[in-house]
């Protein structure tokens, strides 16, 4: 990868004895799309709210996160506010919920467009229509003066976009942005999203918990367990040759779209709860291919071939055959 | 808005016709007037002139239709006492009980508002933890203990401050504070619990997402939404203005409206506690109005629902 726009490394977060991410190392190059994966607990949130300082203060995080030259970590709040919602923006799961309910959308898409464009008046205003036309709300002018909750949730998702593409960001961060949304909407925003990056060329990273959304909107992905990341490839690899057992569980679990109909395979057990992890890799009491060796230390990430890692012991073995 | 306001106004007569209904009903079926004003050993001739001159004969359902009558044509009766016109009583005592509300609302507001806020923005800090010490606190003691308390310390043991009375402002200072205390207790547990379920809700992070900066997230963001349920223990204050110090005014000896409802009961001066009633489910109703209002006014989603 050539120079990163934003590198994450060594990321830990401790809720107060309970681990939540146990070191991610992760990297997103300049107009990218990274699409980040799990079951919900593992820490797709918490990494990026993590590295924009967005989690509440009992949160003990530990690590480093580098946008261009500056440390995020631990940074004057003057700074991570210069940077959130200017050079990174952020969207969220629930978009009803994630509108101030009091305030009128122009008002809040504008308060936006005065902190990072230092628009103010007809001017914010002009700008914020421009915005909601944008990302393709109709009737733009009249919605400025709507309040949330008069919106679909769809449409404050879009609401959302608009915000957050206010500052002109490097790179989106969608946490679970359709989650909420019925299936059409859903490839609604998804369209959108990939549309709005190829305009503005900013990164995107699409934090969901289905591979299927991530496969169509990004160009890699990483696949996160229990706070760390076991593999990442670029999204065909990652179909055609998912190598730790997670990724290959979750890939079953997956309805085949072409081929005969098999019965879909759930993978056994449950997450291991964050204050009781097993030694070693945290997969191996679910994994089919486990073995004594798993539990005598946390594998790391195995290059299996340029842009593919996994964190697997037996992907390090397949690399060295006997 | 008009039906809005009307549906408002219809069930605020309700709640006074019911105050005014619910409290002639008890005050008569708890002793005779005539007994207790004309005292236990007057002559039975006497004390038949007295109920003659009142209309105490007349049936319960009767009295209860002649004095709704009275009331609609603006008559609120006279004391049984003096013979002076209730209302007069009752008005010329009003300023008195204004100038320890009043301030002891200031305080509430001043104090408790602040410190909610400071307590939930550091939650769980000492600071949080101090405020709600001191809120728990404020808000068990009853007034007349804390009055006591206050009477205790600075009027008999420092001797800064008289014990009760009305010659000066000097005078007005415990009971101010008695009353200003406790309400700012629990207003400061209010703001605080509300502030800590604003400042939980995912559109706080969207404003930090955005980029704004934490104090513009707390005034812009949190307080709006915070005001909204704050407003309605505000209102519930701003409603018992002209009742809320029967308490103190005993203890501070304070010749408020107040003291005249405890004496009035005492006496079974009829159309004193009546008048005194109907005058604070006036205000109380009057104040959940303005709620009303404010709410529409705070929330967006309240005002169209209504409109």
């Amino acid at each position: 990868m050539s120079e990163p726009l934003i590198a994450l490394r060594g990321l830990t977060v401790d809720f107060g004895g309970a681990p939540a991410l146990r070191g991610i190392d992760l990297a997103v190059a300049p107009g990218e799309a990274l699409g980040l994966v799990g079951e919900s607990g593992c820490g797709k949130s918490v990494t990026w709210l993590a590295a924009l300082g967005l989690l509440p203060g009992r949160a003990r995080i530990a690590g480093s996160v580098r946008l261009g030259g500056e440390e995020l970590l631990g940074a004057p709040p003057a700074l991570l506010d210069r940077v959130r919602g200017g050079r990174v923006a952020m969207i969220f799961q629930d978009p009803a919920s994630s509108l101030n309910p009091v305030h009128r959308i122009g008002r809040q898409v504008a308060e936006a467009l005065g902190l990072h464009r230092g628009l103010r008046g007809a001017a914010a205003r002009a700008e914020a229509r421009r915005l909601l036309d944008q990302v393709g709300i109709p009737d733009a002018g009249r919605r400025l003066d709507a309040y949330p909750h008069e919106l679909s949730g769809g449409q404050s998702q879009r609401v959302m976009i608009a915000m957050a593409l206010a500052g002109r960001p490097e790179l989106l961060v969608a946490d679970e942005p359709t989650t909420a949304l019925d299936v059409t909407i859903q490839a609604q925003i998804l369209d959108l999203l990939g549309a709005l990056r190829r305009e503005t060329g900013m990164a995107l990273v699409l934090i969901s918990h289905d591979l299927g959304v991530v496969s169509e909107t990004c160009e890699r992905v990483a696949v996160m367990y229990a706070g760390r990341i076991v593999e990442e490839a670029p999204v065909d690899r990652l179909f055609a040759r998912p190598t730790h057992p997670y990724t290959q569980g979750l890939l079953g679990a997956l309805p085949p779209l072409d081929g005969p109909r098999r019965p879909l395979a759930a993978i056994p057990g449950g997450v291991p709860e964050p204050n009781a992890m097993p030694p070693g890799c945290a997969f191996a009491p679910r994994c089919p291919h486990a073995a004594a060796a798993c539990a005598a230390g946390v594998p790391a990430p195995v290059p299996i071939e340029p842009g593919h890692a996994a964190a697997c012991l037996r992907a390090a073995r397949e690399l060295v055959p006997a | 808005m008009l039906r809005f306001f009307g549906f408002r106004l219809l069930r605020a007569a309700i709640t006074i016709v019911m105050v005014v209904s619910f409290a002639f009903v008890v005050l008569r079926l708890s002793g005779d007037p005539a007994q207790i004003i004309m005292g236990a050993d007057a002559p039975p001739e006497a004390i038949a002139a007295f109920r003659r001159a009142w209309g105490l004969e007349e049936p319960l359902w009767l009295q209860y239709f002649h004095y709704f009558g009275a009331i609609l044509s603006g008559d609120l009766g006279r004391s049984m006492r003096d013979g002076r016109d209730a209302i007069a009583l009752v008005v010329e005592r009003i300023p008195a009980t204004l100038a320890l509300t009043v301030p002891a609302l200031l305080i509430k507001l001043g104090l408790g508002i602040p410190a909610g806020i400071t307590a939930a923005l550091h939650r769980n800090s000492f600071i949080d933890r101090a405020v709600m010490m001191l809120a728990v606190a404020g808000f068990t003691v009853p007034s007349f203990v804390l009055g006591l308390l206050l009477v205790l310390v600075f009027a008999v043991q420092l001797g800064w401050l008289p014990s009760g009375g009305q010659e000066s402002w000097r005078h007005a200072i415990l009971p101010i504070v008695t009353m200003g205390v406790g309400g700012a207790a629990v207003l400061a547990r209010f703001t605080r619990s509300a502030m800590l379920e604003v400042l939980g809700q995912p559109y706080i992070r969207t404003a930090s997402a955005k980029g704004v900066p934490w104090r513009a997230v707390v005034w812009g963001h949190a307080l709006p939404n915070a005001a909204i349920p704050t407003v309605t223990i505000i209102g519930f204050m701003v409603g018992s203005l002209i009742a809320g110090a029967v308490v103190v005014e005993s203890v501070f000896s304070w010749p408020g409206v107040g003291r005249l409802l405890v004496v009035a009961v005492a006496n079974r001066d009829l159309a004193v506690v009546q008048c005194i009633l109907l005058l604070v489910a006036a205000t109380m109703v009057t104040a959940n109005l303005v709620v009303d209002l404010l709410y529409g006014a705070l929330d967006p989603r309240l005002r169209q629902r209504t409109a």
